[in-house]
């Protein structure tokens, strides 16, 4: 239905009629809702009924016009059972739109409210992360306390989830959660110092705005993170970095000390050029000695420089703000021409940016002078934009350009914004006051100004010459006079009252003409404004003192005249008055000094920016923009005289390091001790440090072999790498403890057992014979390996173990049946692709007896790649070279073989090679060489060992050592070399496929010239990155490879499907998601290379 | 953050409110209203309202205030930045964004709005994934839907969210891949009356087109690009790589967005492409002026100047004016004083004009100034600053 044309008819007569016509498409019986006259009740009853019927059509038309309801503000309440019922509709839009309503009503509605709880709850354990994310969303919006624990547990579950984007929506569910219960706190700020450590760009900017709205102060915090949110920031979604650079201005200001006296001392050198050079020197070593900025301080200036260059407004006040606040004075510099920029944008904007730079250029002049024609006022500019510009062309005005100004200003006060001219003239005084050169052509100029038809103009002026006159007042007379003539003309209350009190001021300047203005204004004293009859009030006082033989009579019927004012303001100053300056018996002493009292010498008034403090506001601030504190304002704080101990910020990465133990973490903690000895490296380099991050990474031990880790992609895995660890431990722990009980199982009963295991464990995967079979051909393809003979013997001791199975269970016999007859029987395994030792055991077996079954399209020759574990320059002559052979380990069945190659480069002999220390993370293994003796020099010697990798690219430290030294090495491997080769056939590879779907499946999309994407390309290049067995393809244009992963023997499955257009698709499907994507990650750069 | 939004006509109706926290009463409105009375003009009202529980943050666009409550502390750069992105949205949405619109289009409008914030932070602002979850109306959809009784909700959840470039959706198909870019600059002069210029300044923006098939990555490089030393970008721009090569490589987002922003500063001298002689003269005496514009062009490389359109506000004296234009139409609206000529095209051999008298109000001395004259126009194909003079190069 064309439901937006008539979905919010509401209880209008015109909706009434579109009703109509709905009710008659739609199968809901209208009954009732006819007539004008119906009530509010029945219209929420034809929709109670429309939300009731079977039709998703109807629901959806029903939920539309509630919505229009709700967007219009009228109450929508009681329909909330009939709402809440479909809260678990199929249909998307349906869905959405409920969610919409109960967002809005569950406040009103707790108990019914509840009923859709679990729906969410449901809802948060589905595989698709998006899912996930807005039941979590939807969840935590229903502001209903009762459900704070289960709130809290979603929040604790969802910040721990592998998506980021999960991670994400529990960031904004802690809000969420604080806003509705205070009293989680403590548990909440333990989840945001959980997400603070994340590493997605994602998750940075909610979880910042968390931490602002939970827990501001607990800035401890933030330390360890302080660098990984500097590095991240310029990858952050915009609103998030508004958010961090905010948050990060008030860090630095309670972390560093400040850098601006550097500054200072800088000037006081210039200043002092004609000192003798040693003088010079001296104080100079004396002023820089004490002040070095910290690297972190830099770090944070650099990182957030690009960002000036946002297309957000706010980003580039955020950073504008940061620089103003923290960074040296002599850089504040560059944010000038960003915030001029955006001038051009909408008046909002340049509403808050001109307050902004009005502060600014009031401290710092030299900042907006080279743009002072970009604050000329335009005549399509709003008034209040036009006020703000003439407050910062004040605050610019000096000797050099006041000239240009003032014509400029000229033309202001002809404008026809009289608010704005008005403002014009003021600005004129400040400018005279300020600048003394021009005093006088200012002063003249208002004076011509007085005969402007316009009276506000006038009024303006004269307040304002008023101001003037009172700072050097001798020189005019003839300004005064003027001035006493305008008081015939000039109707302004105001601009009365600055007259009279001029001349109430300078009556001794102009004897004449003050009694005479008095004379006048005792005749219409009653008809002035209550500000001119204070004024004439105290003029007669002053006259009186002075003058009183002329004026005695007249002020003492003025002041008669006051008595009987209205206003008591008037009454209170006429009885002061005559008190003070009438001599009667009763005056006091004080009647003596009335002279003093009136016509003391009074201070020239000030003429100030209204701008002037605002700078204790954080710029950019709602604050500062309201000169007031706003709720919730942060205050900045002052810089610490001494810096806070900067090493909370490194101490604690490397403490984390250490909690993860070498592996995984090693690569990490490297580049965080590197930032620190180097810092000055560091700051040569112009990359962002998560470029250096990984340089330095990879340089610390060039373990980093996948040279295309982009920095992304090293964030992710790094990430994942932590979570995943935890998941292989489990699983590792399983997977022992099935094999322990596959080794004893020796019975019948036992292996019925295992079976009954196996099947339970991963009834997913079954394979037929012909699965053996490809594997047989496959593993062929291994044997060209060097340790043929060796993996000949492990699989001769397990053979003569199967055949010991055999004769007690069927299954293991017929298996062993395999081993005799390779090509024929077809024979059902129940699920040799997911028991590792099994695979195991059949790739043995297969080695060693059908070597005439050769794949078709095998053997791609792979060019061993050797890494360098150990670099003779730092290993003292001694060279380490490692590479992956490719073979099944002969140390254990989850190992990844390992060739190490080691030289001797010295002259000498080194004696007594060997492993120790070693550091790995939980779950691994590692299987050593046998020390070696002695190495002659120019030697070099091939050793191999196993390590197993627990399925998981994390590194694996240990020493290698030699009679007098000890080295730290590591060996990372490339994900390609966690895996096995497997054989299938074009079928089972489908089958296997067709199971690993939904969340075990990712894929990419190639682009490539098209020279790549022939057969042999292809095959090269994947079977280069990684370890997999090519199944053969019926169709051209689809490649497939299989292969295990050495640990857990899940299927890692590959496909290539060509596209028209240079393009392909990448397919991995695996049960270890984490590995997969790494392993995609891979491959699409090498097979887009050109 | 963003409690609430109000949207409200320039009559005074709030027409559609949303609130993404618990629900603020409409009555908090009536503060803007006092300050909306207050300042004379729509555009006088202060964006930042403070009242004494909340702060009202507005944006006054295509003649609908949009209100924001807030609570807290919050920069309001951040909340107007936002607020004009909504706009942004919806005008990218339904074409125009207007008070039918809206309420005709309530539902996609506050779906919209939904997604846009979570509990007032900004979750998805990007119009490519917006549009990928809920889809924009148009005709045939609706057609379509009425049929079928599909959906404007997308039926498949965006992936883009959760990937390293979100502003570009995924899944992208073209048959023709194409790849447009509009380089527009606008002059912003200010000129005295005797015709020299006071500040000039020029304002360039690229606005591109990509229609093109998966994630492309492009490069695209500028023959001079020392002239753009001011510049702003859309995030998809790699901000390293222009800084250490003054190369743009970025991946697209789908569609049209604004891929840079420009501005070239006041102190190069500017030549403007137009002029304008003026003759205006009110006599004491009489109660009758003369008025007389001519529009010529100046430095135009050839290229023809269209669109012309003066508008000028008189002086409150002016009661009406009688002009004859040599061509184009003229209005004069004797309650404003505005007057408005719509020259079109300027034909350089025959300069348009416009030639009259005022009457003025009789007895009223003469107005001491001269009015404004503002002067838009439009020149297909010509670059002030010359810019533009750049290749580009894709690569994928």
């Amino acid at each position: 239905m064309s439901g937006n044309s008539f979905a919010y008819s509401e209880q209008a007569g015109g909706g009434e009629a579109t009703e109509l016509g709905q009710e008659a498409t739609s199968t809901v019986s209208p009954s009732g809702a006819f007539g004008l006259f119906s009530s509010d009740l029945k219209k929420n009853e034809d929709l109670k009924q429309m939300l009731e019927s079977n039709k998703d059509s109807a629901k959806l038309d029903a939920m539309k016009r509630i919505v229009g309801m709700i967007a219009k503000g009228k109450n929508a309440s009681e329909l909330f059972p009939a709402v809440v019922k479909n809260v678990a509709s199929k249909n998307i839009e349906i869905k959405k739109l409920v969610y919409v309503y109960l967002v809005r009503y569950a406040e009103e509605q707790q108990d019914l409210a509840l009923l859709s709880i679990s729906t969410f709850q449901r809802a948060l354990k589905d595989p698709n992360q998006l899912i996930r994310a807005s039941a979590l969303r939807v969840l935590s919006s229903i502001r209903v306390p009762i459900i704070v624990p289960i709130m809290m547990l979603a929040i604790k579950e969802a910040s721990a989830d592998l998506s980021p984007y999960v991670r994400k929506n529990a960031a904004h569910a802690i809000q969420k959660l604080y806003s509705l219960d205070p009293e989680q706190k403590e548990m909440l700020i333990e989840v945001i110092e959980k997400l603070l450590k994340d590493k997605s760009t994602l998750v940075a900017g909610s979880v910042v705005m968390a931490f602002e709205e939970v827990c501001p102060d607990r800035i401890d915090l933030i330390h360890k993170n302080y660098r990984k949110l500097c590095n991240l920031l310029v990858d952050v979604e915009e609103w998030g970095q508004v958010v961090i650079i905010h948050m990060l201005t008030r860090y630095a200001r309670t972390q560093f000390v400040s850098p601006w006296k550097e500054d200072d001392g800088l000037e006081d050198n210039e200043k002092n050029f004609y000192e003798s050079d040693d003088e010079q020197k001296e104080k100079t070593d004396q002023k820089k000695k004490p002040y070095a900025m910290d690297p972190d301080h830099r770090l944070l200036i650099r990182n957030t420089k690009p960002l000036l260059q946002s297309r957000n407004a706010a980003v580039v006040m955020a950073v504008a703000q940061l620089y103003w606040h923290i960074s040296p004075k002599s850089e504040v510099g560059i944010i000038s021409k960003s915030l001029v920029r955006l001038l051009r944008s909408n008046r909002e904007v340049q509403y808050i940016v001109l307050q902004n730079i009005a502060t600014m250029s009031i401290q710092r002049k030299g900042m907006f002078e080279p743009y002072l024609k970009s604050f000329y006022v335009r005549s399509t500019d709003p008034t209040m934009i036009k006020i703000l510009k003439l407050e910062i062309l004040t605050n610019l005005a000096n000797e050099a350009n006041i000239s240009t100004l003032l014509r400029e200003f000229q033309t202001y006060v002809k404008s026809q914004d009289k608010q704005f001219a008005a403002a014009t003239i003021q600005t004129i005084g400040r400018c005279a006051t300020n600048i003394s050169e021009v005093t006088d052509t200012c002063l003249s100029g208002l004076v011509c100004l007085l005969s402007n038809r316009d009276e506000i103009v006038v009024a303006e002026s004269v307040v304002v010459i008023k101001k003037l006159l009172q700072m050097q007042p001798a020189q005019h007379g003839e300004i005064i006079k003027h001035m006493a003539k305008l008081l015939d003309s000039i109707t302004v209350p105001v601009a009365r009252a600055s007259i009279l009190w001029l001349i109430g001021e300078n009556c001794e300047r102009v004897p004449k003409i003050a009694p005479d203005v008095l004379r006048k204004m005792a005749k219409s004293f009653t008809n002035e404004d209550d500000l001119v009859k204070l004024q004439i009030l105290n003029l007669g006082a002053k006259l009186y003192l002075t003058n009183s033989k002329q004026t005695k009579l007249l002020t003492q019927y003025i002041l008669n005249l006051g008595k009987y004012d209205q206003n008591y303001d008037i009454r209170d100053r006429t009885r002061f008055i005559r008190q003070l300056i009438v001599p009667n018996e009763k005056s006091g002493a004080l009647s003596k000094y009335a002279k003093k009292i009136f016509l003391a010498q009074k201070p020239a008034p000030l003429l100030e920016s209204p701008f002037k403090d605002r700078d204790h506001f954080q710029l950019g601030t709602l604050s500062h923009t309201l000169n007031t504190k706003a709720i919730g304002y942060l205050e900045l704080s002052n810089w610490p005289e001494v810096a806070p101990d900067p090493s909370v910020r490194n101490v604690e990465v490397i403490e984390l390091a250490k909690e993860w133990t070498p592996a995984g973490k090693a690569k990490k903690e490297n580049p965080a001790k590197k930032f620190y000895s180097d810092s000055e490296e560091e700051e040569d380099s112009s990359d962002s440090s998560s470029d250096s991050e990984s340089e330095s990474g990879s340089a610390s031990g060039e373990q980093d072999e996948e040279g295309d880790s982009s920095e992304d992609s090293s964030e992710d895995s790094s990430s994942e790498h932590r979570s995943d660890s935890e998941s292989v431990s489990e699983v590792g722990d399983k997977r022992t403890a099935k094999r322990n009980s596959k080794s004893k199982g020796k019975s019948d009963s036992e292996d019925e057992e295992k079976e009954n295991e196996k099947s339970k464990t991963s009834d997913s995967s079954s394979t037929d014979s012909s699965s053996v079979e490809e594997s047989s051909s496959d593993s062929e393809s291994e044997s060209e390996s060097e340790s043929e003979s060796e993996s000949k013997k492990v699989t001769m001791e397990k053979e003569k173990k199967t055949k010991e199975d055999r004769n007690l269970t069927k299954d293991v016999s017929l298996l062993d049946l395999d081993d005799f007859n390779p090509v024929s029987t077809p024979v059902v395994l129940p699920t040799p692709a997911l028991s590792p030792s099994l695979i195991a055991d059949l790739e043995g077996l297969n080695l060693s007896t059908s070597s005439s079954v050769i794949s078709v399209n095998t053997p791609v020759f792979v060019p061993v790649k050797t890494h360098v574990l150990l670099h003779r320059m730092s290993g003292r002559g001694l060279a380490a070279h490692y590479f992956f052979p490719r073979q099944p380990c002969i140390f254990g069945d989850k190992m990844v073989s390992i060739q190490i190659t080691l030289n001797n480069t010295t002259d000498r002999k080194i004696e007594n090679i060997h492993i120790e220390g070693k550091k790995l993370p939980m779950g691994m293994q590692m299987h050593v060489f046998n020390p070696i003796e002695s190495l002659e020099p120019e030697g070099s010697i091939t050793v191999s060992m196993g390590i197993d990798f627990c399925d998981s690219t994390q590194t694996a430290s240990f020493q290698l050592c030699t009679k007098d030294d000890c080295f730290n090495v590591n060996i990372q491997p490339p994900v390609g070399e966690l895996l096995l080769p497997v054989a299938m056939s074009e079928k089972d590879f489908k089958k296997e496929q067709g199971m690993l779907t939904g969340m075990n499946e990712t894929s990419t999309v190639i682009i490539a010239a098209p020279q790549n994407f022939t057969p042999s390309v292809i095959l090269q290049k994947v079977v280069n990155i990684a370890n997999v067995g090519v199944v053969p393809s019926g169709q051209d244009n689809i490649y497939r490879f299989a292969a295990k992963t050495v640990h857990s023997g899940s299927l890692m499955l590959v496909t290539v499907e060509l596209k028209e257009g240079s393009t392909a698709q990448l397919i991995i499907n695996t049960e270890r998601t984490v590995i997969g994507s790494v392993l995609l990650r891979e491959l699409k750069p090498v097979l887009s290379q050109g | 953050m963003i409690h609430s939004l109000f949207l409200i006509n320039s009559s005074g109706d709030i027409f559609l409110e949303k609130h993404w926290k618990s629900v603020v009463s409409r009555s908090v409105c009536d503060y803007f209203f006092e300050a909306q009375e207050r300042a004379t003009e729509a555009e006088n009202v202060p964006p930042v309202i403070p009242t004494p529980h909340h702060y009202l943050l507005s944006v006054y666009r295509h003649k609908i205030f949009f209100v924001a409550v807030i609570q807290t502390e919050v920069p309001p750069l951040f909340v107007i930045e936002f607020l004009h992105r909504v706009v942004d949205t919806f005008q990218d949405y339904f074409g125009v964004c207007s008070e039918p619109v809206i309420k005709d289009n309530v539902v996609v409008v506050y779906e919209v709005l939904e997604e846009m914030l979570d509990n007032g932070f900004p979750l998805a602002t990007e119009s490519n994934i917006l549009k990928e979850l809920i889809k924009p109306p148009t005709i045939l959809r609706t057609v379509v839907n009425t049929i079928t009784g599909s959906t404007n909700v997308g039926d498949q959840l965006p992936t883009g969210q959760l990937s390293v470039v979100p502003w570009r959706r995924t899944g992208v198909k073209y048959t023709n891949n194409e790849a447009y870019f509009d380089v527009i600059e606008e002059i912003d002069a200010i000129i005295d009356k005797s015709g020299s210029t006071i500040t000039a300044e020029i304002q360039g923006v690229i606005d591109a087109c990509v229609k093109l098939t998966g994630m492309p990555d492009l490069t695209l490089s500028f023959m001079n690009p020392r002239l753009l030393d001011d510049v702003s970008f859309h995030p998809c721009v790699r901000f390293k790589r222009w800084e250490s090569e003054r190369i743009l490589s970025f991946i697209p987002p789908d569609g049209n967005f604004r891929l840079l922003s420009y501005h070239v500063s006041a102190q190069n001298l500017v030549a403007i492409p137009v002029y304008v002689k003026h003759n205006i003269s009110f006599r004491d005496s009489s109660s009758l002026g003369r008025f007389e514009i001519t529009v010529g062009p100046k430095q135009t490389m050839g290229k023809t100047i269209e669109g012309v359109i003066v508008t000028s506000q008189m002086p409150k004296g002016v009661l009406n004016m009688s002009l004859t234009p040599s061509q184009g139409t003229h209005t004069f609206d004797p309650v404003t004083k505005m007057l408005s000529w719509d020259v079109g095209k300027i034909n350089p051999q025959k300069l348009p004009s416009l030639k009259g008298t005022m009457s003025l109000q009789a007895g009223a001395s003469k107005p001491d100034e001269n009015p404004t004259i503002n002067l838009h126009f439009k020149i297909q194909q010509l670059a002030i600053s010359g810019v533009p003079r750049s290749l580009h190069s894709k690569t994928f």
